[in-house]
């Protein structure tokens, strides 16, 4: 099994890629869950989702505590919440960053998420998506295929930008 | 197409398939999204059902047993607080005979205010005359408000179902969800007692002393006779839909030694604890109950059993584990565990195995020997 965390803060669509992440999962022909951990969330505070992905059907429901996999959409969760805590010993880290960021330890890649999205003009309500994105990131390291990364996108969304984004983000990420 | 949903969505889906005449909800968390998808069909006109947004849960039982009482299906759905303030027409809408399907989104009382997964809500309900399901997958919350409507429905039964799913931890999990097309599956319906608004009738005066007790006795036999039917009913779905469930869904029982019975989403998270065990060398099974009403007669014979309870009755003990107690007529390891949501691990339920006390009750979290 692989276990995803996704850090974000609200409105920003971690709940949506963790659904768009496990969709691509599924058509890649696997078993895949996702679920929100559901507190007091508001816009703006930092909330968490999880995504598991298998060969066999899923059932596990309580929250993943050793992810193999963090995603962090917003580097500014940082600040308040520990992203790395529980994460395997050489784990996997995607975050959303202009420039490479090390963690020490662990598997660190990168994708400039947000300027992709702003270049796309892919803003909603003065905030740029990150959640279709994001997608064509995580087929560049090979936890799904592109190919059902778009699908997933176009069962989700009709704006084509939005897999233009994703192909851009698979395009420009260095694996 | 392979779909993903919420165990809310799949609920929706469910009903968009069945497309009962009349639907009246009021949303409450976690049921919300059931409510918000089912106003989405009626607007999109995938769901040709009259939609009632009514004023409270007391409401919307109301109107469902009125619809009902014209021979028509009828749906609703609530939660916790909801399902308690609808209490009076529950127990109507069973003593009337009325066939309504109802998902029931399992969650806490308050207070402490707690939206999150328990059974009490429903175990507050038990004794109405309500048949009572608890799924615990997408597809199953999927499949099971299918088959509700059939096994409510049919002449032997005429009784109405409510199908529980957990509150958030099944409720807003996205799993793989394969729709059907019912086809005949579902009969159309037949009312014997509907009433026709162009010749109307009334039901519910005053039933003497010397008549009541036939009524709730007539309850009882429907229940009993229930059990045919929801294994007829299974047994047809699985024929035809190729997915098989049952009174409880067994897992690695023949050889145990010791059994964990749980319901929900816990009842799954169990196999995963069962796994570990067996690896261990430990011989533990997991009997996830599906049909609490009508509570079906356990194959539990010469096994230590550890329940997990998801509710208490206070001053008394685990719902389930004193039915299961006392049908079983032998002692207990009973586990109070998720309560409001509480975390719940498969490395949790693996310790209430490995450390059970048979004839004791342990609350999880409160005592700290596990």
């Amino acid at each position: 099994m692989f276990e995803i965390r996704i850090h974000s803060r609200g409105g920003q669509g971690g709940v949506t890629a963790a659904r768009l992440l496990a969709l691509s999962a599924i058509h890649d022909g696997k078993y895949a869950t996702a679920c929100p951990f559901y507190g007091a969330e508001r816009r703006g505070a930092p909330i968490v989702s999880f995504v598991r992905i298998d060969d066999n059907p899923i059932r596990i429901y309580s929250q993943i505590k050793k992810p193999d996999m963090v995603v962090v959409l917003d580097a500014s969760v940082m600040d308040v919440v520990d992203v790395l805590n529980g994460l395997k010993k050489g784990g996997k880290v995607l975050i959303n960053s202009a420039h490479p960021r090390e963690f020490a330890g662990f598997s660190s890649s990168h994708a400039d998420l947000t300027g992709i999205a702003l270049r796309e003009n892919l803003v909603v309500a003065g905030s740029p998506i990150l959640n279709t994105p994001v997608l064509g990131a995580l087929a560049k390291m090979g936890i799904i295929s592109v190919d059902s990364a778009k699908k997933s996108i176009r069962e989700m969304f009709t704006d084509e930008r939005n897999v233009k984004a994703a192909e851009t983000a698979y395009r420009e990420m260095s694996a | 197409m392979k779909k993903i949903a919420t165990g809310n969505k799949a609920v929706a889906e469910a009903v968009k398939q069945i497309q009962p005449a009349v639907i009246a909800a009021y949303p409450i968390t976690p049921q919300t999204e059931i409510v918000e998808q089912i106003a989405e069909f009626v607007s999109s006109g995938e769901l040709k059902s009259r939609y009632i947004p009514v004023e409270s849960e007391h409401s919307a039982m109301a109107a469902c047993i009125g619809a009902s009482i014209t021979g028509v299906r009828t749906f609703t759905a609530t939660s916790s607080h909801g399902l308690l303030y609808m209490h009076e027409m529950t127990n109507w809408a069973a003593g009337a005979r009325l066939p309504v399907v109802m998902a029931n989104v399992n969650r806490s009382i308050g207070p402490g205010w707690n939206i999150w997964a328990e059974h009490t809500d429903a175990m507050q309900e038990r004794d109405t005359g309500w048949l009572q399901v608890y799924v615990s997958t997408v597809q199953e919350a999927y499949d099971t408000t299918l088959m509700a409507f059939r096994i409510a429905e049919h002449n032997d039964v005429l009784l109405p179902v409510m199908v529980n799913l957990d509150g958030f931890s099944l409720s807003h999990i996205m799993q793989p969800l394969d729709t059907v097309e019912t086809g005949d599956f579902l009969p159309p319906m037949y009312l014997p007692h509907a009433i026709d608004p162009k010749n109307p009738a009334g039901y519910g005066g005053l039933t003497g002393p010397e008549q009541h007790f036939k009524f709730r006795w007539d309850i009882e036999r429907s229940m009993r006779d229930s059990v045919k039917i929801i294994d007829e009913t299974e047994k047809d779905f699985a024929n035809r839909f190729g997915r098989k469930y049952g009174f409880t869904e067994d897992y690695q029982c023949d050889d145990a030694d010791v059994v964990i019975v749980s319901m929900g989403t816990l009842g799954k998270e169990a196999e995963v604890a069962i796994d570990m065990l067996r690896r261990e060398g430990v011989r533990a099974g997991s009997m996830r109950l599906r049909w609490l009403r009508p509570f079906p007669k356990l194959n539990l014979k010469g096994k230590e059993i550890v329940v997990i309870d998801r509710d208490y009755s206070f001053g008394f003990g685990g719902v389930l584990a004193k039915s299961i107690q006392a049908q079983q007529k032998t002692d207990v390891f009973s586990v109070i565990a998720g309560l409001g949501g509480q975390e719940v691990t498969y490395e949790d339920i693996a310790d209430f195995i490995r450390k059970r006390r048979i004839g004791e009750e342990f609350w999880f979290g409160v005592n700290d020997h596990v």
